[in-house]
């Protein structure tokens, strides 16, 4: 069975009195352990896909289950919880807590949506800082920004999630460090099993990612494949 | 490692300048209000010790209809012997009753052979007297202050009686009176001491023995117009009432309507309406310290959900539910409150400890009064939790809030 199946979804934004389509009518399956990128010009509808992946919203028609559970109608507190079990989410600003340690990023999915027991957690914090090659003690604040993309990424794993949903991951960061990050999610998908999904127009994303599905003003128009 | 109150102290901590603001902002209103409830507290405490310990006792018990007409002291209102036994069976079975007093209470003319003025008399039983109203003695200026109260053939007069009529201890002074049949009778006394003077009624009130009072209206019964009362704990003032009350009903006169009144101390010194007023003063300033925290800890919290929006978004993207989101921002306002209130209950502490060492003395109307503040535990508790309640109030919209905030719309604001 597919991680996601999407079945004729769309997506209109209310503007005044006029509904403007952002996704009209997109089907596509995305199976375990896939390294995929939704890519296209700005306005195509990739973060609008993004959104409706990681159950920050609905579509306004057509199916949509992620990991055999159909998320197009879920509740506000149903979403959160599916989001805190099954997603995870890394972005382009990093949105790391700045009052939080390295350490305590990584850690504040554990124990603040999953409830894991402290020696639980450490020992999976540890791993995870071990896993992006991190200290525990440093602050945003006194990180570079691979440095603190590579917290973001120990933090979207650290819950064993199945599926994570990168929005520009590398886009801010330099060459080098962009595919250091990248490299460091393929070995992490490779360890860890864990999908995951971008939305870009980098480049060096589109290079990496083993499956591409191209988007234009709303439609799919690489469509239906299975990693 | 991390918990949500953790997570609000570092949050608050960000923006160090404004939350120290904020919480000195608090901390003065509840040093404020404590400082001012203490030393009102000890004002009141005060002056109501000193009215009730001199003069009035904590509740009397009189003939119904009496104090409508006390300013003229009326002899036809006494209470007659077999109502004054059912009273004193009455308080002698109430437990918290410590002593009580019968007076006798007369107008008189009061001569030194030259000038005539009018004097109120309390004709007393100096020993029953002395424990109902154990201060009044402290009130003496001249005179024997150490033996009892009175003796026969002698009277204390008020201060003012005795500069105005130029009389001091050992002048022989007469004592005309009017009885309730009309017929007038003097005698002569001895001045025994004189009494300072005191705020509100009696600040014309002089003493004698109570035979001699009554050898003076010539009463052929043992009648009282007024029995005084003293309790073990002026806090047990209302409960006391109650059970008092019950026989006393049952003393009816020939209308089989009740025959007494029982007036408790604050409904016969003008000092209540003062106590009322601080009393009023207290809720206005308790009113304005929980606008401080109010609005203070809500402009705080507001600020600090707009501030965070992109934050709170990434946090409900990872997961968080919006009732966890909600606990973080209130627990922010639980905080701030907390703290200031906590600071502002110590300073306060140290003010009236100082205040105790070097006490502030001041003049109230012919009264000096030395102020010994203290906080009663439970009017700090009550503050610290009203600060509490009022910051959880104020943080309870900003943390709604972010609860609700859309996470898309979260994670694209700039």
């Amino acid at each position: 069975m597919a991680l996601i199946q999407a079945t004729n979804i769309t997506k209109n934004y209310r503007v005044g009195d006029l509904d403007v389509p952002a996704l009209k009518g997109i089907s596509f399956a995305i199976g375990e352990g896939a390294f995929a990128a939704f890519v296209g010009p700005s306005g195509s509808g990739k973060s609008t896909l993004l959104n409706l992946l990681g159950c920050l919203d609905h579509p306004s028609s057509g199916t949509l289950t992620v990991h055999g559970r159909d998320v197009s109608t879920l509740s506000r507190n149903e979403a959160a919880r599916f989001r805190g079990e099954h997603l995870g989410f890394v972005f382009q600003d990093f949105n790391l807590v700045p009052v939080l340690s390295a350490y305590e990023n990584i850690e504040y999915p554990l124990l603040m949506v999953r409830g894991w027991s402290p020696e639980k957690r450490r020992e999976r914090v540890m791993k995870m800082i071990d896993a992006v090659g991190m200290t525990e003690q440093e602050r945003p604040d006194q990180m570079s920004g691979g440095q603190k993309q590579r917290v973001a990424v120990a933090r979207a794993l650290v819950g064993e999630p199945r599926l994570v949903l990168a929005d520009e991951p590398t886009a801010n960061l330099d060459h080098d460090t962009a595919y250091r990050i990248l490299n460091l999610m393929k070995t992490m998908r490779d360890d860890f099993g864990t999908s995951f999904i971008f939305s870009t127009h980098d480049p060096k994303i589109m290079n990496e990612a083993e499956l591409t599905f191209v988007l234009e003003d709303g439609r799919l128009q690489t469509e239906g494949g299975v990693a | 490692m991390m918990s949500t109150f953790n997570l609000a102290a570092r949050n608050l901590m960000r923006y160090r300048r404004r939350t120290m603001l904020t919480a000195l902002l608090i901390t003065l209103g509840v040093a404020a209000l404590l400082l001012f409830v203490a030393a009102a507290g000890s004002f009141k405490q005060t002056m109501v010790g000193s009215i009730t310990d001199s003069m009035l006792g904590h509740f009397q018990v009189h003939r119904k209809g009496y104090t409508a007409s006390i300013d003229n002291l009326p002899l036809n209102m006494s209470l007659q012997p077999k109502a004054v036994a059912k009273i004193e069976t009455a308080l002698k079975a109430e437990p918290e009753v410590a002593a009580y007093s019968k007076r006798v209470k007369l107008g008189a003319m009061f001569s030194n052979f030259a000038e005539n003025t009018s004097i109120r008399l309390n004709g007393i039983d100096p020993a029953a007297e002395d424990a109902t109203v154990p201060a009044l003695r402290e009130r003496i200026t001249e005179g024997n202050k150490d033996g009892p109260l009175v003796e026969r053939g002698k009277v204390l007069i008020p201060e003012l009686i005795a500069k105005g009529m130029k009389v001091k201890v050992g002048d022989t002074v007469v004592l005309v009176v009017t009885n309730s049949s009309g017929s007038v009778n003097g005698k002569n006394f001895t001045v025994g001491g004189v009494l300072q003077a005191v705020t509100g009624p009696g600040g014309r009130d002089g003493y004698i023995d109570i035979a001699d009072a009554r050898d003076l209206l010539r009463m052929e019964n043992e009648e009282v117009m007024e029995i005084a009362v003293r309790l073990k704990s002026i806090d047990d003032l209302s409960a006391v009432q109650k059970r008092v009350s019950v026989p006393l009903d049952e003393i009816r006169n020939k209308e089989d309507k009740p025959a007494t009144e029982l007036h408790l101390w604050s409904q016969l010194s003008p000092f209540a309406n003062i106590v009322a007023m601080i009393d009023m003063m207290t809720l206005f300033i308790r009113i304005m310290m929980v606008a401080i925290v109010l609005v203070s800890v809500m402009n705080v919290m507001l600020m600090a959900v707009y501030e965070r929006i992109r934050e709170i978004g990434t946090l409900a993207a990872i997961g968080t539910q919006p009732g966890k989101l909600m606990a973080i921002f209130l627990s922010e306002g639980l905080l701030l409150g907390l703290f200031g209130a906590v600071a502002g209950i110590a300073i306060s502490y140290a003010v009236v400890g100082g205040m105790n060492v070097w006490p502030m003395v001041f003049n109230f109307g012919r009264e000096q009064i030395v102020l010994h503040p203290t906080l009663a535990v439970s009017e700090v508790l009550g503050v610290l939790g009203l600060s509490i309640i009022v910051s959880g109030l104020a943080s309870l919209q900003p943390a709604w809030r972010a609860a609700r905030m859309d996470p898309i719309q979260a994670l694209r604001h700039v």
